[in-house]
């Protein structure tokens, strides 16, 4: 008789906090691809336009901000071209608040697979944060057009500088940001709804605390420090600094992003993880 | 003895019923304080049996308690039971959607469920498109999808559609695509929910027959749940039969099957209250209960081919009514009406009138197929006019037998009804 001991696997009701099955997620890395083209394909099917509204959504939106923001309220934008800074502001805050806003809702919104299939849970945030990540890079080609159109017309008002180094680190770090706060919110939100209520105007509040829409040197001193405690804020600070070369920045400021991105992002991966088993019963 | 590739072992599965809210936020929040203290949950839910039809007094209920079996390689396991006894638990615990309150599930080898056809489709993608993406759902590399893809199409029989968005097809091809898909599929462990209760009657052989062709040709182990009782019969090998979440019987499948259907749970439903049902016609609900008798006069809800039976209404009309109709209309699970019987066409004599009473429609020979059936019941006055006309009123269960001695089995693909005669070769 064979083994009885050697099982594949074993299900029961507890299991350990970081088991995050992360072999069985690389099984699954096809479904993983397959969901983040889905997200990408399905948002403009039926366009005529197609992928060409990932160009449009920013620039027109970018527009908008310097007719309301500069033009009629006549906010500073650091002497920077304010389209340019509108446009760097926006990709960067698009990415955060749609990855923030998809991964808030993973739960709810694929209830109706994961009640009937199983796959490692975890497949289906990673997919939302890849498509979005694709988006920017579609949207960062847009904005590097204009960026080196402004660099030879406005020069030398644009400085681009070593800075540009921390971009990656920067999109890393908005990354497990928004995917730790959004699966926070989407464990939250399998029983109670009341988080998905909130995240649905918190995010455009969230907006205007994260110094997306003015630079952090228009504040005065006691509501720069207030902003400090924002993490998202020296990210946007620190990225339209290493592009436009003015603004701040603030090594310590970063240092406090990345320990409160990691708390976030792990803190997150547990609930998700602890929430994933038994979330059929209560969404 | 063969390898052991599943064993459940007292697994149960709690739920709460009642909504979730602000009451329950609080329990929560008292439960976690509780704990924080290192008391005892005081919520520890005394949770009850799952007998949906009796009032309990825990708000907590046991989906299914202390469930505990082997399946061994290559076994073809029918779940059987009545609405809510637990199946889809069941199959959603072992399919790991969701996990046990208490017990464990080990098994070996990778385990595919179909709890429902074409999981995951998006209706804005292309027939091709969501092969991939349900494929994937499944549990299916894109490479084993690739190279089965025109197995696929070709099976689904929608080749011309495989460049249209899903949302442009019409639901039966939906779900062809769906099945085919899954059909695809190739795990050592195979969960199947009622899924074949789809489709037309050309696709659901299509799919009985690969069904078939999956457990005896491909030695897989598969796990079926279903109410069909010739399908469970034609596929398993065992059967389990749950009753209010436990397993009440398990083991060969005729003696389960048998036992599930004329065991007390079945007898219960004999006799059927038609008092509330909705109507068709009429708007006095004067037919009251319906029941059926075997050759004895004993009460029953299954005949056997070629025996006969008799079906009783009851009804108390309001007022005494002319010239009254007795109708007895037979149905199929399809809905199809199959023969109906009548005293103004099967009787020359009139029935002057009536006010309450019984009405008797005599059956001499069961001559319909194995299979569940149902009876429409209708009460006329003078010909014409509807008093009561209630449609599916009651279900009754036609069971497999050996009509005319010669040891053949039937089945639906032979037809609707049997035919006495003789076949014989003359030259």
């Amino acid at each position: 008789m064979p083994d009885q001991n050697e099982w594949t696997e074993v299900i029961s009701p507890k299991t350990s906090l970081l088991d995050l099955k992360l072999a069985e997620l690389w099984k699954y890395r096809d479904l993983i691809v397959i969901f983040a083209r889905r997200d990408i394909i399905s948002t403009y099917k039926q366009t005529i336009l197609g992928p060409l509204w990932f160009f449009i959504q920013p620039i027109i939106t970018s527009i908008l901000f310097t007719v309301v923001f500069t033009n009629i309220a006549h906010m500073g934008t650091d002497g920077v071209n304010p389209f340019l800074f509108y446009l760097c502001s926006n990709i960067c805050w698009a990415y955060f608040s749609s990855s923030l806003n998809s991964n808030s809702n993973i739960f709810v919104s694929n209830a109706g697979i994961f009640g009937k299939v199983y796959f490692p849970r975890l497949a289906a945030p990673i997919a939302t944060t890849i498509s979005n990540f694709v988006k920017l890079i579609i949207q960062l080609l847009v904005f590097l057009a204009v960026y080196i159109y402004d660099y030879y017309k406005f020069y030398p008002s644009i400085q681009p500088n070593l800075n540009l180094l921390w971009v990656p680190y920067l999109l890393f770090l908005m990354t497990f940001l928004g995917l730790g706060l959004g699966i926070i919110i989407s464990s939250l939100t399998t029983k109670y709804r009341d988080f998905n209520i909130l995240i649905g105007f918190g995010v455009s509040l969230l907006m205007y605390v994260s110094a997306v829409i003015y630079p952090v040197s228009s504040l005065s001193e006691k509501y720069k420090y207030y902003i400090s405690f924002n993490p998202i804020a020296s990210i946007m600070e620190t990225f339209r600094f290493a592009f436009l070369g003015t603004g701040s920045y603030d090594f310590f400021h970063l240092i406090y992003a990345t320990v409160f991105t990691f708390i976030v992002f792990f803190s997150g991966l547990i609930m998700f993880n602890r929430i994933e088993r038994t979330f059929m019963d209560t969404v | 003895m063969s390898e052991i590739v599943i064993r459940v072992e007292n697994v149960s599965k709690r739920y709460k019923l009642g909504y979730v809210g602000a009451n329950t936020f609080m329990e929560d929040i008292k439960v976690a304080w509780d704990s924080v203290l290192g008391k005892k949950n005081r919520y520890e839910p005394e949770a009850e049996s799952n007998d949906r039809t009796k009032k309990g007094s825990s708000n907590y209920i046991w989906a299914i308690k202390d469930i505990s079996f082997d399946v061994q390689h290559g076994e073809v396991i029918g779940i059987i039971g009545k609405n809510g006894a637990g199946k889809s638990t069941l199959l959603k615990i072992l399919s790991k959607i969701t996990s046990p309150t208490p017990g464990t599930v080990k098994y070996k080898g990778r385990i595919g469920s179909l709890l429902e056809v074409g999981t995951g489709f998006h209706g804005e993608l292309t027939g091709r498109e969501n092969i991939f993406l349900n494929g994937a759902v499944l549990g299916m590399s894109k490479a084993e999808i690739k190279s089965k893809f025109d197995e696929i199409v070709d099976f689904a029989g929608v080749e011309r559609y495989v460049d249209t968005p899903v949302k442009r097809y019409s639901s039966g091809m939906t779900v062809r695509l769906g099945f085919a898909v899954a059909a695809h599929l190739e795990p050592e462990i195979l969960i199947i929910d009622e899924v074949l209760a789809v489709g037309d009657a050309e696709f659901q052989r299509k799919a009985i027959g690969k069904m078939q062709s999956i457990s005896k040709n491909d030695g897989r182990t598969v796990l079926f749940v279903s109410h069909n009782m010739p399908t469970v019969k034609a596929l398993c090998s065992k059967v389990i039969f749950l009753k209010n979440g436990e397993v009440n019987r398990i083991g060969n499948t005729n003696e389960v099957v048998e036992y599930y259907l004329t065991g007390e749970d079945y007898q219960r439903e004999e006799e059927g209250d038609t008092s509330q049902l909705i109507r068709t016609a009429g708007n006095q609900n004067a037919i009251k209960k319906v029941w059926m008798e075997d050759e004895h006069g004993n009460p029953v809800s299954k005949v056997l081919m070629g025996k006969p039976c008799k079906l009783f209404f009851q009804f108390d009309c309001k007022e005494e009514i002319i010239s009254p109709g007795f109708g007895f209309g037979i149905e199929n699970s399809e809905a199809e009406r199959i023969f109906s019987m009548n005293n103004y066409t099967l009787n020359s004599g009139k029935i002057a009138k009536a006010k309450s009473g019984i009405a008797v429609c005599e059956i001499p020979e069961m001559i319909l197929m194995p299979g569940t059936y149902y009876l429409s019941l209708a009460l006329v006055q003078s010909q014409t006019e509807w008093i009561d006309f209630v449609e599916r009123a009651y279900s009754f269960t036609v069971v497999e037998n050996d009509v005319f001695k010669t040891g053949k089995v039937w089945n639906k693909s032979q037809g609707i009804i049997y035919q006495h005669g003789s076949v014989e070769l003359i030259k």
